[in-house]
Formats: structure tokens, sequence, C-alpha cells
């Protein structure tokens, strides 16, 4: 049997293939070839074959036949079938494979090897891949190598140990007496990997941050060694003596100073120096700069030295590294609320952040944006948000729109008002991306803003013509053609007015179309219906209102029909309405899972006005928003007054009686002037 | 560090290290997904991205891209450190690396790699100590194998 083909050879081979089809042919003879040899327990050429299916394996072809030719290999003797075998188990092998624990005795065996290479592969083997059971049962050879003083395999076992821990924390307690005078070490290597042992300990156990507290003074001191002693060629990158350490050491730091306050000011000065002493120029620096940022952040540091940091950031934010601009922008997204004015300062060029050409850095802007909006800034940042909704990618227009609805909300001001409904027309325009449950919020901000009625109905109804898609902005839309249609038609837009019977046709539309959900139907009739009053065709709109009195849909039956009996009962109004008489409609749904029964509405109202209740279309409200109850008030208001309104319900819900009481106040100023 | 996946401007996968415990399916799902995701993105675009719930921090050195998926709490930058070191180390060992040695001693780039993480973490700082392991073992190596078994 001629000897199994080289590993390169192999390698060399599967190169030429031409297509997909060339290079499985290929495999599979190999495989063939190999799997023989496997069954003939060939120990010579075991190691090349599997290190052959190792690479067969990257291409992504199946390989499990040779998991227990691993295991073969690292029982071996030989250093090179051990090399082999450790790193085909690290491949092929994972821990929920019951094959992968008959490995276990052999890591015991090659952990106390005579070898240190041997020793370096089962721990580093343990520490990528063991699972709960192995670190069980070799816990304590890993606790052994801990305590040797063999830097080699000490800082090997230190990270094997942050394995351990990981897997099973309970054992966390027996590496304790171990770490005793891990820090003492003068190896960096152990040092690195003692820092990152003790790291996740402080992490998994109060009492082990409380215990190793007392390590923060050497830990300074070795901080201090590093930024202050001379040229090391072994551990130097651009100038800064292992930054690795370095890094380890402020993370390590960062936990043992959090909400103590000692420990916070042991390290405040290392921590100002290296603050102010690290090179710039270079990754690697800021990298330092940057976990130092991190740190300060999140101890109980002096103010001092919190601006320090945030300047820090700052400065990050105007590097010509995009990566560094991007970690600015997470760290201050993290520190916004706890140093809001800190981070206020450096708002306009976060603001510039937003035309960034990278998705990640415009999206972290974004909301660093919104959190520093206030009342002060609020008219300079709404205008730059604006214009970012614009012209932003699809996938940040749901979250623009919501900040800058509800920026708009929290901090819109009467003074702003224009401004405000620009916001919110922005938001609208944008699409589905505002919540539905916006829309009322949506309709009392542009009931408020008197003086933009003409512009938002006019631009509502050009986008109308464009889409009737968006179902918010339909409603808004709907809702604000009912109210100010009068604007509409008026010759008070600046462009082109629709006529009348335009606007219904596009109200009509709204009530035939498939787009629109039962909701969006209902706002396009009560918005005819209010036109009524506005328009001059009135003759259509009885007609389109009385054909909907048989619509299958029950809330737009009952609406038409409402609407109707006002055509009917109250016409005579219609001519000279009578301008003291408000004419308000409820409808009450409801939302839970039961229905509401003996469902009464009373109203109150103040000595001056006069109020009468017309009979309910029912006194049961059903459950789950599958119908509405309708109810029409006057109130006759002949001084003029703003009119305010006490209302009581009264219903029975899952048996139990329910009353609610409330005061109406926010009635829209036309209702009474 | 849970994972570290090296791989060409083609999508071929030259070195996967996995540091969490995952099935092949898992991985291989995990790798396709990710290295299409990086090989998308502009050269002109940050280092960091968030995929799924992870970290993602690479670089692309010639025609080979490194990539690393780390925790929460991991510093991005250093991380890039981390990756630009292994890079050296393997620059230091081949003379002059290029994707032909990774792909004709993918072996070694592993044990490079071995000697200088465990479990995720950095276990060797000096670059010098990495070498020096690396020379050793290979040395014990080629004295304990029967002349050319082996390559």
């Amino acid at each position: 049997m001629p000897a199994p083909i080289r590993l390169r050879e192999l390698i060399r081979t599967i190169r030429t293939a031409r297509t997909q089809a060339e290079e499985r042919e290929m495999i599979q003879k190999e495989c063939a070839a190999i799997r023989s040899s496997f069954r003939e327990e060939d120990n010579t050429y075991r190691c090349r074959n599997v290190a052959k299916l190792l690479y067969m394996h990257m291409l992504g072809y199946p390989a499990h036949f040779g998991q227990l030719e691993c295991l073969k290999l690292i029982a071996s003797q030989k250093f090179t079938d051990k090399r082999i075998g450790y790193l085909g188990a690290m491949l092929l092998l994972d821990e929920r494979q019951d094959v992968h624990l008959l490995m276990t005795n052999c890591i015991k065996n090659d952990l106390n090897h005579s070898t240190q290479y041997v020793q370096g592969l089962a721990l580093c083997t343990l520490g990528c891949m063991g699972s709960s059971e192995m670190c069980r049962d070799l816990a304590g050879e890993v606790e052994k190598l801990l305590k040797t003083s063999n830097s080699y395999l000490r800082k090997k076992a230190a990270l094997c140990a942050v394995h351990v821990i990981r897997k099973v924390p309970e054992l966390m307690e027996m590496f304790l007496p171990a770490t005793k005078n891990l820090l003492s070490e003068k190896n960096h290597g152990v040092l690195h990997t003692s820092v990152v042992l003790l790291t996740e300990m402080c992490e998994r156990s109060p009492d082990m941050l409380a215990h190793f507290r007392k390590l923060v003074p050497q830990l300074v001191r070795i901080l201090k060694n590093l930024i202050m002693s001379g040229y090391s060629p072994e551990h130097d990158v651009s100038g800064i003596s292992d930054p690795f350490l370095q890094v380890r050491i402020l993370r390590l730091l960062r936990i043992l100073g959090k909400s103590d306050d000692d420990s916070s000011e042991a390290m405040n000065d290392i921590l100002a120096q290296v603050a102010t002493n690290t090179e710039t120029s270079k990754n690697v620096g800021n990298a330092i700069l940057y976990e130092t940022v991190l740190t300060i952040m999140d101890i109980k540091s002096e103010s001092g030295l919190r601006v320090l940091a945030i300047n820090i950031l700052g400065r990050f934010l105007l590097n010509n590294d995009k990566n560094i601009r991007y970690v600015a922008l997470t760290s201050l997204l993290k520190t916004v609320q706890t140093d809001h004015n800190a981070v206020q300062r450096h708002r306009s060029t976060i603001v510039d952040c937003l035309k960034d050409l990278d998705v990640s850095i415009k999206r972290r802007a974004m909301e660093l944006s919104f959190a520093l909006v206030n009342g002060n800034n609020i008219r300079g940042m709404m205008k730059e948000l604006l214009y970012f909704l614009d012209s932003c990618d699809p996938e940040f227009k749901a979250d623009c729109a919501s900040g800058v609805f509800l920026a708009a909300e929290k901090y819109g001001t009467d003074s702003l008002t224009s401004l405000h409904v620009t916001a919110v027309l922005s938001c609208v325009l944008a699409g589905s991306y505002v919540r539905d449950d916006s829309v009322p919020n949506l309709i009392q901000l542009i009931t408020n803003s008197v003086e933009m009625h003409a512009y938002t109905v006019q631009r509502l109804y050009k986008a109308l013509l464009d889409d009737i898609s968006q179902q918010p902005l339909v409603q808004v839309a709907s809702w604000c053609i009912g109210e100010y249609g009068d604007l509409l038609v008026s010759g008070q837009c600046e462009e082109e007015e629709p006529i009348q019977d335009e606007v219904l046709d596009v109200l009509e539309g709204l009530l035939v179309s498939n787009l629109s959900t039962p909701v969006t139907r209902g706002y396009a009739l009560t918005a005819i219906m209010k036109l009524s009053t506005r328009f001059s065709s009135v003759n259509r709109i009885k007609k389109v209102v009385s054909i909907y009195g048989s619509s299958i849909d029950v809330e737009l039956q009952q609406r038409a029909v409402e609407y109707n009996a006002l055509f009917k009962k109250y016409d005579h109004m219609r001519a000279n309405p009578n301008p003291n008489i408000a004419v308000i409609t409820i409808h009450a749904s409801n939302s839970t899972e039961a229905e509401m029964t003996d469902f009464v509405f009373q109203a109150a109202v103040p000595k001056t006005f006069q109020l009468q209740l017309l009979s309910p279309s029912s006194n049961v409200v059903p459950a789950l928003n599958q119908g509405t109850v309708t109810q029409v008030i006057r109130v006759l208001n002949p001084q003029k007054q703003q009119l305010r309104m006490r209302i009581k319900l009264t219903y029975t819900h899952k048996g139990s009686p329910v009353q609610d009481l409330a005061e109406v106040n926010n009635f829209p100023p036309q209702s009474w002037q | 560090m849970q994972f570290m996946l090296l791989f060409s401007r083609q999508g071929k996968l030259r070195l996967q290290k996995w540091y969490v415990p995952l099935s092949d399916k898992e991985r291989k799902k995990i790798s396709r997904d990710l290295v299409q995701t990086i090989l998308a993105r502009k050269p002109k675009m940050c280092s960091f991205l968030e995929w799924r719930d992870l970290k993602i921090v690479y670089k692309r050195y010639a025609s080979l891209y490194f990539c690393c998926a780390v925790e929460d709490q991991d510093n991005e930058l250093i991380t890039l450190e981390i990756i630009h070191r292994y890079v050296e180390l393997l620059d230091k060992y081949f003379g002059s690396v290029c994707e032909l040695d990774i792909i004709f001693n993918f072996e070694k780039a592993y044990f490079i790699l071995d000697e200088f993480l465990l479990g995720g973490e950095a276990q060797e700082t000096s670059k010098k100590n990495v070498l020096k392991a690396i020379e050793q073992a290979d040395l014990l190596q080629e004295v304990s194998q029967t002349p050319k078994i082996f390559t």
C-alpha cells in the first residue's frame, strides 16, 4: 500500500480543481483513502491523514470520522502527533459530543508531562474547549500549575483557570490561594494573564471583589512603572510599553474602583497621568486612552478628572480615524445621562457626525443627538435632525422620526410652534415609521398651532395624492382635511388649490381603497361629513354618507347612520348653525378582553352652559376594539366661555361595577369661540 | 474573544478559531453570514460593527480579512492591536507572510495563534517570547518524528 500523499501535496492538488464538482471528487477520493488508512490502524501516517482531514474540514467538508483518530494522536508519545491531535480536537470536537470526554485522561497525563510544550498543549486545549465535566476533573491540576515557578506554564494556567471558572463558577474558591503573589511576577505574560484572572474573579463575586481591593496600590505601581520606564524593546509598541497589560490593568482598576471611594482616590493620580501623557498619534495610544476614559467614568472620580475624560472623547470626535470617532460616540452615549453638561459642549461636533459616511457612526451620532436635545438648543438641533431625517437611509427613518417627534413633544413650546409642526409633519411624511398611537397626539399638536393650519392641510393633502398606503399619515391627513378643508380650497395656500370635488374624490378614494384600515375609513368618513359644513357640495356628501349606512363595517355603518340622522334631524341648523351650540360626538371604545355593559356616559358643564345629551347608540361597548358606542352632545354656550366638562363613565366590566371620573379641558378653541 | 476568522476576499475561510462551544452546523452558519456581511462593507467604513448581538472587529491585510467577535466589555481599539500583533507574528515566522503561506501551512498558523492567545485572551505580550516558544516546539517536533513522515 503506497504511503498516503503528503499534506502540502494534497493542498496543491485540490487548488488545481477548476470547478466545485472537481474539488468534491478529489476530496471524496482522498477521504476514502484516509478512511481505509484509519481502518488499518496505521500509526505512522495517522498524523499526516488527520492533518489532511483538517484541511478538508476547513474547506467545509465533513470530517467527523476523524474525531477518534485525534484522540489516538493525543495519546501518542510523539510530540508531532500530539500537536496535530490537540489541534484536531479543538477543531473537530466540541463539548456537546461525548467523545471529547475521552480526552480527559490524556489531558491529565499531559498536564504532568515532563516537557513543558506538551503541558502547554494540554493547558491550551483545556482552556479553549474544556467542558464543565472536564474542568471539574482537571481543576486541581490547573491549580497546581498556577503555583509553578515556570512562567511559561504559569501564564497558561492562569487563563486555563479563567476558563474553568467560567464553566464551573463554584470552583473559583480553590484558585484563591494561588493568586496570592501573582502580581509580584516580573514576567509580563504572567502579569497579563493574572490580571485577566483577577478580573474574572472580581466580576463574578462581590466577596472576591472586596478581597482584591487591597491590590489597588500594587496595580497602580505596576502601571506607573510601565509608563515611566524607559524603552523596553521586548514590550514596546510604537513607543508605549506593553499596551495590552496597561489596558487590562486599567480595566481591573475600573472594577475595583467602582462604588468605592478609597480605591477611586488611590487611582486618581495615575489615571490623570495616563490621560495626559499618553501619546495619541497611533491607535495603540488611543486604545489606552479609551480604556482610561471608561475607567474614569465608571469609578468615583473627582469632577476635574471626569471633565478631562469627556474632553478626551471630544478630541476623539475630531480624529481622522473613524474607529476613534466610533468609540468616542459609543462612550459619550454611555455618559450623556450622568455628565450631560460636559457632553453638551461637544454637541456641534456630534451633530457633524450625522454627515459621516459610515453607517455605525451615523447611528450613534443620531442617538447621541437626541439625548442632547433640550429646551435651549431645540431650535438648532431640530433643524439638523430634520435635515438628517430627510436625507438619511431608510434604515434610520423609523428611529429618527420617533426621536424627532418625541423631542418636539417634550421641548417644543408655543413660540416654536411652526418648527414644532414642521417636525411633526416630517415625521408623518416619513411614513408609517410613526406609531399608530401617535395619531391623536399629532392631531392635538396641529390643532394648537393655529397659524399653521393652512400650510399643514395643504402639505398633507399633497402627500395623500402621492401615497395613501401609510395609515398614520392618511389618518392625520383625513382629519386635517375634514377640519380645515375650507382653508384647503380657499386660496390661502401658495400652490394651486384643489377644488371641492377633487378633495371629496380623494376622501372617497380612501373609503374604497384596499389599503385603508377600518380605522382609516372611519377618519375618512368623518372628514367627509365635516366638510358638509364647509363645502357647498352637500348633496354629494349626503349621498356618500347614506351609502355607508349599509356598510358591512359596523363602525362605519354606525357613523354613517348617525351622520345621516344629522342631515335629517338637524338640517335646519345647517343654514344658520347656531354659533353658540357646539355639537360633540363621543366615541367610546374598549380595548380590554371583556365587554363593558350598562355603559352610561354623563357630563356636567359649568353654570353658564347648557347640555343636551342625545341617546347613545348602545350601552354595551364590545371588547377588543370591535365596536364603539357613540353619543351626541349638544352644548349651548351663549357667553362663549371656554368649554369645560366633567364627565363620568359608569359600566360593568367582568362582573364588577366601574366608575370613572374625569375633567375635559382641552376642547379645541373653535368649539366654543 | 468569542472567535476569530481569517478569510480571503472571495470568502474562503483560511483559519477559524472558536472559543465558545458551538456545533459544526452553527459555526458554519455564523461564518457564512458574517463573512458575507463584512465583504459587503465598503473600504472606508470603520473596523467595528454590531452584528447579531456581537461586537465585531475586523481588519484587512492584503488579501486576508482578520475578523474577531469580542465581548461587550472588550476594548475594540486594543483588539485591533491584538490582530496586528498576530499578523506581525505570522510575518516574522514566515518571513514576509502572504496568504499562500497561511493556506499551505495552516497548522502552523494555528500553533502560532495558540501560543499568543489562550481561551480568547492574550497569554503573552512579548513578540519575542511567542516566537521563541514556537521555535522550540518546532525543534521538538523535528526531533520526535521519523524524518519526512509528517509533511
